[in-house]
């Protein structure tokens, strides 16, 4: 009998600490699977940043090298620079990548360095406690704007992929979603196709993953799943910002 | 072996080529520019890959990415710099990821000044980064030893998988001297702990400095400590000229050493005793060798372009043993010979044989 399901190899079986509902361990899985798929475990090597992601190496099955808070991307090219055959990826939320690492990833973008980047968005701070990130929706609250992120005062929340659009460095930037079965298995798609242009030597490619914090957003997983869908989505577009001509937005 | 007539900067970075260093990332910022200029153009002659990164930040990074991934790297920078490189050395000495660092300084703080300055003393030995770690910190005498050192420097980092810093200053980076150069050596970046793919190798390799469960880091710290005090009975390097029959051991490094061996070549001359201490390492500090020459009843008087920061290491070494002058400069110029004569005159009893 052909077996259609199995748990991916690039994972470890170690238990994650990540709450209830968080939609992290999907992610892991996708970028697991497309590694699988892609057969490269052997020669990938990941990057863990600062956030509640910090333990990543811990379930990846990978070499891997932990980050100091933002910059991973420059991480990520020192070892790329080292190894141009290993296939390089950084796992970073949105504080780690869009607020201290703002220039580390904008300038690997505009160097159109050859790695790959699942950047997590999910609108807060996570691991220090839910305060406001650079992507925190105008009124939403978090510990550091309980009465709603105010955007005559804090401004206004950044949208990655259309910021590293502008660039001609990347290769590939996708925006995705894991609120539901169809999304997830689109998002996946996208987090191959990202992984298969650097094994094509395209240049940069980065996947941003709405996710959920429902610990953070004070909602129950189910809630907080609704929540990516009629408050995010509408704000973060999803869909495919660059890619070469062969690749179409429909794989995502 | 070729002789050649070398800048400071550039004998260090051909040092580092010739030490099997390819890769190198950097900032510009002077005085140090030519380090970074001279590996743009050598580093494709060898193979090897020269990147100016998009900040200092990034720079240390990268550092800590190629380290990690098992090559020889450098990066240079001058104070300010080296300033935002410190959360990068922290990780990397946390992560024990070797690599060779440069700080060719100059006056501070603060913005400060382009002249040079030995004010980075504090923060090259007594951490500057956060968390108890230590660098190996060799402070090169001459242009030969900026050659010399830098292939040490990164045996070194690779012995102990340890960052190593190469301090240095303004005047011995632009200053041209003959050198003579070793042979190019050829390393790999196969270290068994590198991240390079699993390769088929069972566990992954790890480059971490995170201990957050139980009592990791303490065992961390306890692996870290252990290491340091194998470097510092091991590493501490020094150069002691005519200290044995000395009334009074100048103790000086770098720059402040060469201006006050000439003032001791000159009291020589009029039969006065007096002796050079030069550390070659900063750290580890050579203790041992300074606290021996105290209790044998020696005077000593420390020479630097700073408020007096080698000086505490001096006086901690002699431990009240014997009695510690300084003199130093503080406006970004290198003290004169005749300045430097002086002090060690007023502090020689008259008559001279004393």
């Amino acid at each position: 009998m052909k077996k259609i399901f199995a748990y991916p190899r690039a994972l470890t079986q170690k238990r994650t600490h990540y709450c209830p509902g968080c939609t992290h361990g999907i992610i892991h899985r996708l970028v697991a699977e497309a590694i699988d798929d892609l057969d490269i475990q052997e020669r990938t090597i990941g990057i863990a940043p600062v956030g509640c992601a910090v333990l990543a190496y811990d379930y990846f099955d990978l070499d891997f090298q932990e980050a100091a808070h933002g910059r991973a991307p420059a991480v990520a090219t020192g070892i790329k620079r080292v190894h141009p055959e290993a296939i390089v990826f950084s796992y970073q939320g949105d504080g780690d990548l869009a607020s201290i690492g703002m220039a580390e990833i904008i300038h690997a973008a505009a160097r159109g360095e050859k790695i790959t980047v699942i950047f997590v968005n999910n609108t807060v701070y996570g691991m220090t406690g839910g305060q406001m990130a650079p992507t925190t929706l105008p009124g939403q609250k978090t510990t550091t704007s309980p009465y709603g992120r105010d955007t005559a005062t804090v401004g206004y929340p950044i949208r990655v992929c259309e910021l590293l659009a502008t660039l001609d460095g990347p290769a590939y930037l996708a925006r995705v979603s894991v609120h539901d079965p169809a999304h997830i298995v689109r998002a996946g798609k996208a987090i191959r196709q990202a992984f298969a242009m650097q094994m094509a030597g395209k240049g940069f490619s980065l996947v941003e993953v709405l996710s959920s914090c429902p610990t953070n957003w004070g909602m129950t997983p189910v809630q907080a799943l609704s929540w990516i869908k009629e408050k995010m989505i509408p704000y973060y577009p999803l869909g495919v910002f660059r890619a070469p001509e062969e690749v179409t937005g429909d794989d995502v | 072996m070729e002789r050649v007539m070398m800048k400071g900067n550039e004998a260090l970075a051909e040092g580092a080529i010739r030490a099997g260093c390819r890769f190198f990332f950097g900032y510009p910022i002077t005085p140090q520019n030519e380090i970074p200029e001279y590996m743009a153009r050598r580093l494709p002659e060898v193979g090897g890959v020269f990147l100016q990164a998009e900040s200092e930040v990034s720079a240390i990074n990268m550092v800590y990415g190629a380290g990690g991934a098992g090559a020889r790297v450098l990066t240079s920078s001058s104070g300010p710099g080296i300033s935002l490189k410190l959360e990068g050395i922290s990780y990397i000495a946390g992560a024990q990821v070797p690599c060779v660092i440069v700080n060719v300084a100059r006056g501070g703080p603060g913005l400060g000044g382009l002249t040079p300055s030995q004010a980075d003393y504090f923060q090259a030995t007594k951490g500057g980064g956060h968390g108890d770690y230590r660098l190996l910190v060799y402070a090169p005498g001459n242009a030969q030893e900026m050659v010399d050192l830098m292939g040490l420097a990164f045996d070194k980092a690779e012995e102990y998988r340890n960052p190593v810093m190469i301090l240095t200053d303004a005047i011995m980076g632009q200053m041209m001297e003959p050198v003579v150069l070793p042979p190019l050596r050829t390393v790999t970046a196969e270290q068994p702990w590198a991240t390079t793919g699993k390769q088929g190798r069972k566990k992954p390799n790890l480059i971490n400095s995170l201990g957050i469960v139980g009592e990791e880091l303490e065992r961390i710290n306890i692996e870290l400590q252990a290491k340091y005090d194998r470097m510092a009975a091991a590493e501490a390097r020094y150069e002691a000229d005519g200290t044995a029959e000395a009334d009074l051991i100048v103790v000086a490094y770098g720059t402040s050493s060469r201006v006050a061996r000439s003032a001791i070549a000159r009291l020589r001359q009029e039969g006065k005793k007096v002796g050079l201490f030069r550390p070659v390492t900063l750290w580890p500090f050579p203790q041992a060798v300074l606290a021996s020459l105290a209790a044998d009843g020696k005077r000593f008087l420390v020479v630097e372009m700073s408020a007096g920061q080698l000086v505490e290491d001096v006086i901690l070494a002699v431990n009240d043993r014997a009695k510690v002058s300084f003199f130093g400069k503080l406006n970004g110029t290198v003290p004169t010979v005749r300045e430097v004569y002086d002090r060690i005159r007023s502090l020689l009893p008259e008559g001279g044989e004393g």
